[in-house]
């Protein structure tokens, strides 16, 4: 497959830049940052998105979905990226809408689809319990009884924990922290008694919470997919993760280039321009490469994606962790670039870099995401 | 059948019955080339076979005319050749500056007599070109070159000193630029001609480099005659040939790093040197650092084939090489330095049977050169940074 857009995609790419570029602007993340709300972004902006049929792109059709595929939703991912946007996109049309479309029962699939599909309910995935990833260490328990499951444990760093309306939880059956049998997936209620949410702000100001499972009595259908073999679904849904957060990195170091390339041709010092200097020029022309680096393994990526394709794994570690290290670097060299009005909260540049490196470390950053690369290859 | 089909089918069936088998084993690595021309030495009678057989049928320069000896093969049909050929991993038949640069120059901006001169003695590897470019006072400022050739009528006569040229010690024909009118701009006095070596006055002289091999020579011309009809589209033109050639090169250069012969990766190299134990190599800096090339390499070959599939749906910057180059060379600079850390003390031997003559420590300061040749990686950023991202 050639390695470029197709006319459709390209029409929902342009598009997606329109729609954010006017509705969801940086300013809008500074307007819900200043408001302090509990979910991190507008209401109406995700009705809206839902209404545009985003919630819907990777749902199947015979779930009521649009099925329009990785590589469209990737554009639309990237350019949020590039307004820093905030909205359920990533937690329930990509996280849920994956895991519920691999490890789903025929039911919850008609039941949870369709309602993400529309834009009804919202979804958050809880795996970390630790400061670092790692999806074979969870220590959370799920103990059968009384028809059902008793669930145990703490979550952390749940993306849209603090609003969604399904939690997906992967707890352990069977086996101890490192062991990938014996973990399983759960959908429960948010709402439901017992379980403590405790909203955690971070540096990009979204909606993240931690998570506590007090001993929750939940029903034999909270169980999504089979007992004790919820890690090659969680495995999947990673990875979808991991991509899209690739993608929305691609976005980010893209909008800080593209900011800082301006103001490299505004800003003058010793009576001209400072873009006119070899050593930003050398910099920027380093850095421009690296973007274009970036741009390939991206759009490789959802493609092998949504071909199916059996290499999409390591594919996926490639991209998150180069994205990784471009977008370390994007973010550090527009404040750098900026100098001293780039260190001022009135200024958007630094909204860049407080976005990115919670988007880095979401789902394995760039150590976690090398040493997986290299297991995979054999070595 | 289909007609794409067919042709495969004959392709394979032609290769099948003239590719000798043993050119279609690996070669060493640095070993196995074909460079041609009128005094190659051949590495074996199969070697010289099989790059004349190609050579006869154009397929040394597939996408060439047939007129001018080409294989006249479309970008589909060139590729399925380039498939076959990889599936009984045949070796290029003939590796040559000829088609690689002067040769694409001449279709593009060459007469109709130069084409049909130089041309078909290329494509059956009669003849090898090298590249008078730089001299010593003009390495990156390529433009500020002294070499002169005085108008005498119906010819020039050079005189001055050219360096770097590419094997003129085995070359039979040189691409030169001379600088023709010495009261024009820089840019604009230059033409782009070309000579035999055997002509009067044409002195090559190796020169000895850091990995004890000489892949380059100095070349001195003194009062050398060089025929009008030899100048490579108009006279006191030659600077806009020259930046097309460049930018060739340039690619060239920038995709030896993902090309490499090598049939183990980085990876596969490093695992087998230092040994796995439990799905992790057993030196863990080591190991982060040769997946963070692999990821790397990753990365820029799939640049490599989206600049490609780009060009070809129209949607490209162009522009590109600058990129392309700057960043393979580097990548291919990284590569070596890690195979020389893997290979430890083994990696620094200079000589002996064991070392391969020393292939590891030779190609590795030889690829030192990569970042400096056909313009350096500091010429390169400059390049994007004028010409792509407008920063004067």
């Amino acid at each position: 497959m050639a390695l470029v857009l197709n006319e459709e995609q390209q029409m929902l790419k342009e598009s997606a830049q329109g729609f954010l570029a006017e509705f969801a602007p940086v300013s809008e993340l500074r307007k819900q940052r200043d408001v302090g709300g509990q979910a991190g972004y507008a209401d109406g902006l995700w009705r809206q998105m839902a209404e545009m049929g985003w919630a819907a792109i990777l749902v199947p059709e015979a779930y009521g979905g649009l099925e329009f595929g990785h590589v469209g939703m990737g554009q639309i991912v990237e350019q949020t990226g590039r307004t820093l946007t905030a909205s359920p996109l990533f937690a329930t049309a990509i996280l849920g809408v994956t895991a519920i479309k691999f490890a789903g029962s025929e039911d919850q699939k008609i039941e949870l689809l369709g309602a993400i599909a529309s834009g009804e309910i919202t979804t958050a995935l809880a795996v970390d319990e630790k400061i670092h990833h790692a999806p074979t260490q969870i220590n959370m328990t799920a103990v059968k009884q009384n028809g059902g499951y008793l669930l145990q444990g703490t979550k952390r760093f749940v993306a849209d924990g603090g609003t969604a309306d399904k939690l997906i939880v992967a707890a352990r059956t069977s086996g101890e922290a490192g062991d990938m049998d014996g973990i399983s997936l759960f959908v429960v209620d948010r709402i439901a008694a017992g379980i403590e949410i405790e909203r955690i702000e971070m540096t990009d100001t979204r909606n993240y919470a931690n998570i506590t499972f007090n001993k929750i009595q939940v029903g034999e259908s909270a169980l999504l997919g089979e007992e004790g073999k919820g890690f090659v679904s969680l495995a999947a849904t990673l990875d979808a993760g991991n991509l899209y957060l690739a993608a929305e990195l691609l976005g980010i170091a893209q909008e800080s280039f593209d900011r800082t390339l301006q103001y490299l041709k505004e800003r003058k010092q010793f009576g001209v321009l400072i873009g006119s200097f070899q050593a930003l020029q050398h910099r920027s022309a380093d850095w421009w490469s690296e973007i274009e680096l970036c741009k390939s393994i991206v759009l490789k990526g959802l493609q092998a994606m949504e071909e199916g394709d059996a290499k999409v794994s390591v594919l996926t570690s490639i991209a998150k962790a180069k994205l990784c290290e471009v977008a370390e670097l994007a973010t550090n060299e527009a404040i750098q670039m900026h100098a001293g009005i780039g260190m001022t909260d009135e200024y958007e540049i630094g909204f860049f870099i407080k976005r990115a490196r919670p988007a880095q470390m979401m789902f394995g950053d760039y150590s976690y995401h090398n040493d997986r690369f290299a297991r995979l290859s054999g070595y | 059948m289909s007609d794409i089909q067919a042709f495969r089918q004959e392709t394979r069936d032609w290769l099948e019955q003239h590719c000798p088998l043993s050119m279609r084993e690996p070669a060493a690595p640095g070993e196995g080339q074909c460079w041609g021309g009128r005094n190659y030495k051949f590495d074996s009678v199969d070697q010289q076979q099989w790059m004349e057989l190609m050579g006869a049928k154009g397929w040394t320069a597939p996408d060439w005319p047939t007129e001018y000896g080409g294989g006249g093969l479309d970008k589909l049909q060139h590729k399925v050749l380039k498939e076959e050929m990889a599936r009984i991993n045949a070796r290029s038949p003939l590796d040559s500056f000829g088609i690689w640069m002067i040769g694409p120059a001449l279709l593009e901006f060459g007469s109709e007599a130069l084409k049909q001169q130089h041309l078909p003695p290329i494509v059956r590897g009669e003849i090898r070109w090298c590249q008078g470019y730089s001299e010593p006072g003009s390495g990156s400022d390529l433009a500020g070159l002294q070499a002169k050739g005085e108008d005498r009528g119906d010819h020039f006569i050079a005189n001055g000193q050219k360096v770097w040229t590419s094997y003129a010690d085995k070359a039979d024909w040189m691409f030169c630029l001379l600088r023709t009118d010495p009261e024009a701009k820089k840019q604009m006095g230059i033409s782009l001609v070309l000579f035999d070596m055997q002509t009067p006055g044409v002195t090559p002289k190796p020169i000895l480099l850091i990995s004890g091999n000489s892949p380059f020579c100095e070349t001195f011309l003194d009062d050398v005659r060089v025929e009008k009809d030899q100048v490579v589209g108009e006279v006191n033109k030659g600077w806009t040939i020259a930046k097309y050639l460049l930018t060739h090169e340039r690619e060239m250069i920038g995709s030896m790093g993902m090309t490499s012969p090598a049939s183990e990766t980085l990876g596969q190299i490093a695992a087998r040197t230092l040994g796995v134990e439990q799905g992790r190599m057993n030196n863990p800096m080591l190991r982060a650092e040769v997946a963070k090339w692999e990821i790397d390499g990753a990365c820029f070959a799939m640049t490599a084939e989206r600049v490609t599939d780009e060009v070809k749906s129209g949607s490209g910057v162009g522009a590109t090489s600058a990129m392309l180059k700057y960043y393979g060379t580097e990548l291919n600079k990284r590569r070596f330095e890690t195979l020389l850390k893997i290979a430890g003390s083994d990696g620094v031997v200079w000589d002996g049977a064991e070392s391969k003559g020393g292939w590891l420590p030779r190609t590795w300061l030889r690829t030192k050169g990569n970042s400096i040749e056909g313009g350096t990686s500091e010429i390169q950023l400059n390049v994007i940074a004028k010409n792509i991202l407008g920063l004067g």
